[in-house]
């Protein structure tokens, strides 16, 4: 096995706590036809300035986890257990009170469709000065010259007669630019982007990912960018934590996810991704079969059912036994798998490389 | 609009089969009114407007463009679940343009379509069976073995369980379903198949064993496949030719390779560079066209080049005179651009 086994959260090792710090967080909703585990444990830190990526197929829990985050799981049904600590502050144990003080002033969220997530009745400045004006006490003046500074900031074209508009008088793209200037009306510390692309248009979908970065930099926030598109993946994150079954099946930084992948899992991912830039000659390698139910989650390992490579495990049985998310190498990188970390590097360099 | 037909100079190096379908100046214009009983036409959005497309038997034609460029509708009068207001059809030499819907039925053996959402495309009160059989019923066509195995037969060829026969969609998830849709495109044999995006609502792995069945399918029964879709990557991997569109024309067209590797029209260019790579030390490198803007609206297109309201290239000709398709660099390469790139992207 490697040398450091540390199945410990992630610590980070430099003086103090990390900005956000989710510890073996768990997000289980009960229903009518059993429990549904949509999160089993998650656990990731991240630093001011960074983003973060969470990748994963529908059903993998990583819009959950994000709404655990925000805290719009609390007066819901769901059971959410560990910890989430965000600058000294613990997010999973807050009242409902505390935690809408919270929410918009230092948490903000994307949302990856912006015309169901804006209310279509009101005027687009009025839902972006509304957060404002919860956080603030300042008058609504100041509050429309703030969103009109944003708007304008995010690239909308004469903000001050859009800000009268309403949401379906603007284009997908100007919606979802809008939807990113009313996350940023209080300077949030931590912004929570789910799918913000998926919607859009390539060029579009360009465009909003370049003014995330530029806004990043500018407000020095931390991002979680929750995709399914690695291309975005490996544009805009640092870390990446591969989500399969509601846990994390593969973390580490964004050069280790690419280019060093060891699950199994990853590998699938990589695979079935045709590339733009290159010719798209031979068949894709798929991950035959598909994601498992969240209520009857396979006993061992999530992927188990759909792994191509289980003759490879040695002394471990894949079905039964839950691999632990195990470090390797001396970076951030991790990896739940029962193969061995040298066989694994020998599968991937052999056979899987040369396909990709 | 360009005189040259694409199919006389592209289609036979590309694919040895013969033409099957081919559009001339295609349009589609969709009236505005005014008024409730005394409806007066004020304006028309000019969702295609002249499109030329030819496709071979046994070939794939991608047609990739942004949300409003007319992709799908294109997708919907070649079928002819929509009438064109100008332009031909062709289909094997017969004009199908204007057929009636009875006249219309004999092609429709021919022409099938996958839909993009597996969600809406099926429906929720039929079984499989009577959703993949119905081809079977409306064309009455009496298969050797009786429908019930036909349909059997297709849905496990297209990786369904055929034990699942009178089960209803919901039961099945969104790539089984999918793979439903196809199964109910393939029952008739057709010799074309349109596909309206039929992998974009999908997860990246159920994706490419979609995108592999449709591959397999091709070659099995030698399809034709209209492919319609908005992502390059996936365009680039199924399609042997491809066709840009931009605000209801055809900006760009050439055999795979070459529109991915020489792409002229500054449109192409701005596409492609815009595609997120899998790659993140290729996307440090990577210089970028940053587009500004949004498309234009089709109700009131800008005069000459459309697309010269976002290129950083346009110039007063741009304005005045519209580009046409004309052949430039390789064989079946042809760009609709006054000042096309030189050099290579991507």
């Amino acid at each position: 096995m490697t040398e450091s086994v540390t199945s410990a959260p992630p610590a980070d090792t430099r003086a103090g706590k990390p900005f956000l710090e989710v510890k073996d967080l768990q997000v289980h909703f009960p229903t009518d036809d059993g429990m549904v585990r949509a999160v089993n444990g998650l656990n990731f830190t991240l630093e001011r300035g960074k983003t973060l990526g969470i990748v994963g197929e529908s059903g993998s829990g990583k819009s959950v986890s994000s709404l655990a985050i925000m805290g719009l799981h609390k007066g819901s049904k769901a059971k959410v257990t560990g910890e989430i600590w965000l600058d000294g502050a613990e997010l999973v144990g807050m009242s409902v009170p505390e935690m809408r003080a919270l929410r918009g002033q230092q948490v903000a969220m994307i949302f990856q469709d912006p015309l169901s997530a804006m209310h279509p009745f009101f005027r687009v400045g009025d839902q972006l000065t509304e957060a404002f004006l919860v956080h603030n006490d300042a008058p609504k003046a100041v509050a429309k010259k703030r969103a009109i500074e944003l708007l304008d900031r995010v690239g909308i074209p004469s903000p001050d007669k859009r800000f009268f508009d309403y949401p379906h008088q603007f284009s997908g793209g100007m919606r979802q630019r809008a939807m990113i200037a009313m996350a940023l009306m209080c300077d949030p510390s931590l912004l929570i982007a789910d799918e913000p692309t998926t919607a859009l248009d390539v060029t579009v979908q360009a465009q909003i990912l370049d003014l995330m970065k530029d806004l990043q930099k500018e407000f020095n926030s931390a991002i979680i960018l929750i995709t399914h598109d690695l291309g975005v993946v490996a544009k805009m994150t640092e870390n990446v934590v591969v989500m399969y079954g509601g846990r994390v099946v593969e973390s580490g930084n964004v050069r280790d996810i690419f280019y060093r992948p060891e699950m199994p899992y990853t590998w699938g991912l990589l695979g079935s991704i045709p590339r733009v830039n290159r010719s798209g000659d031979g068949r894709l390698k798929s991950i035959r079969g598909t994601p498992p139910s969240l209520i009857n989650l396979p006993k061992g390992c999530p992927f188990q059912p759909r792994c191509d490579y289980q003759e490879h495990v040695e002394g471990a049985n894949c079905s039964t036994e839950l691999p632990e998310l195990l470090q390797i190498g001396q970076e951030q990188h991790r990896v739940r798998c029962h193969i061995k970390s040298e066989e694994r590097r020998q599968l991937f360099t052999e056979q899987i490389k040369p396909s990709l | 609009m360009s005189t040259t037909t694409s199919a006389e100079q592209t289609g036979k190096e590309v694919a040895g089969g013969e033409l099957l379908l081919e559009t001339r100046g295609l349009q589609r214009y969709f009236p505005v009114t005014q008024g409730i009983i005394f409806q007066k036409q004020t304006g028309a959005v000019k969702a295609v407007d002249g499109v030329d497309l030819s496709l071979h038997a046994g070939e794939t034609l991608g047609v990739v463009g942004e949300s409003g460029c007319g992709k799908t509708t294109t997708g919907r009068l070649v079928t002819r679940l929509d009438e064109p207001t100008a332009g031909s059809i062709s289909f094997l030499g017969s004009d199908i343009s204007h057929l009636s819907r009875a006249k219309m039925r004999p092609f429709r053996r021919e022409i099938q379509m996958i839909f993009q959402d597996p969600f809406s495309s099926l429906n929720p009160r039929q079984t499989v069976g009577t959703i993949i059989g119905a081809p079977y019923d409306i064309q009455k066509v009496k298969t050797e073995t009786g429908t019930k195995k036909a349909v059997q037969t297709l849905m496990e060829r297209v990786g369904l369980n055929p034990e699942h026969y009178n089960r209803y969609p919901h039961e099945f998830s969104g790539g089984q379903r999918q793979r439903i849709g196809v199964a109910r495109a393939l029952a008739l044999r057709p010799k074309l198949i349109v596909c309206d995006e039929p992998v974009s609502a999908l997860d990246v792995s159920i994706q490419a064993q979609i995108v592999n069945l449709l591959e397999d399918l091709q070659e099995e029964f030698g399809l034709a496949y209209l492919f319609i879709a908005h992502d390059l990557s996936v365009i680039r991997h199924i399609s042997d030719r491809v066709a840009v569109m931009y605000l209801g024309k055809v900006v760009e067209t050439a055999d795979r390779d070459e529109l991915y590797n020489h792409a002229r029209h500054p449109y192409t260019h701005a596409l492609l560079s815009a595609v997120p790579e899998a790659d993140p030390d290729a996307e440090d490198a990577r210089e970028r066209i940053r587009l500004t803007g949004d498309v234009p609206s089709p109700l009131n297109p800008p005069s000459g080049c459309r697309f010269r309201t976002r290129c950083w290239k346009a110039q007063e000709i741009c304005a005045a005179e519209e580009p046409p398709l004309m052949q430039i660099g390789a064989p079946g390469h042809q760009s609709a651009c006054h000042f096309p790139e030189e050099r290579d992207v991507v």
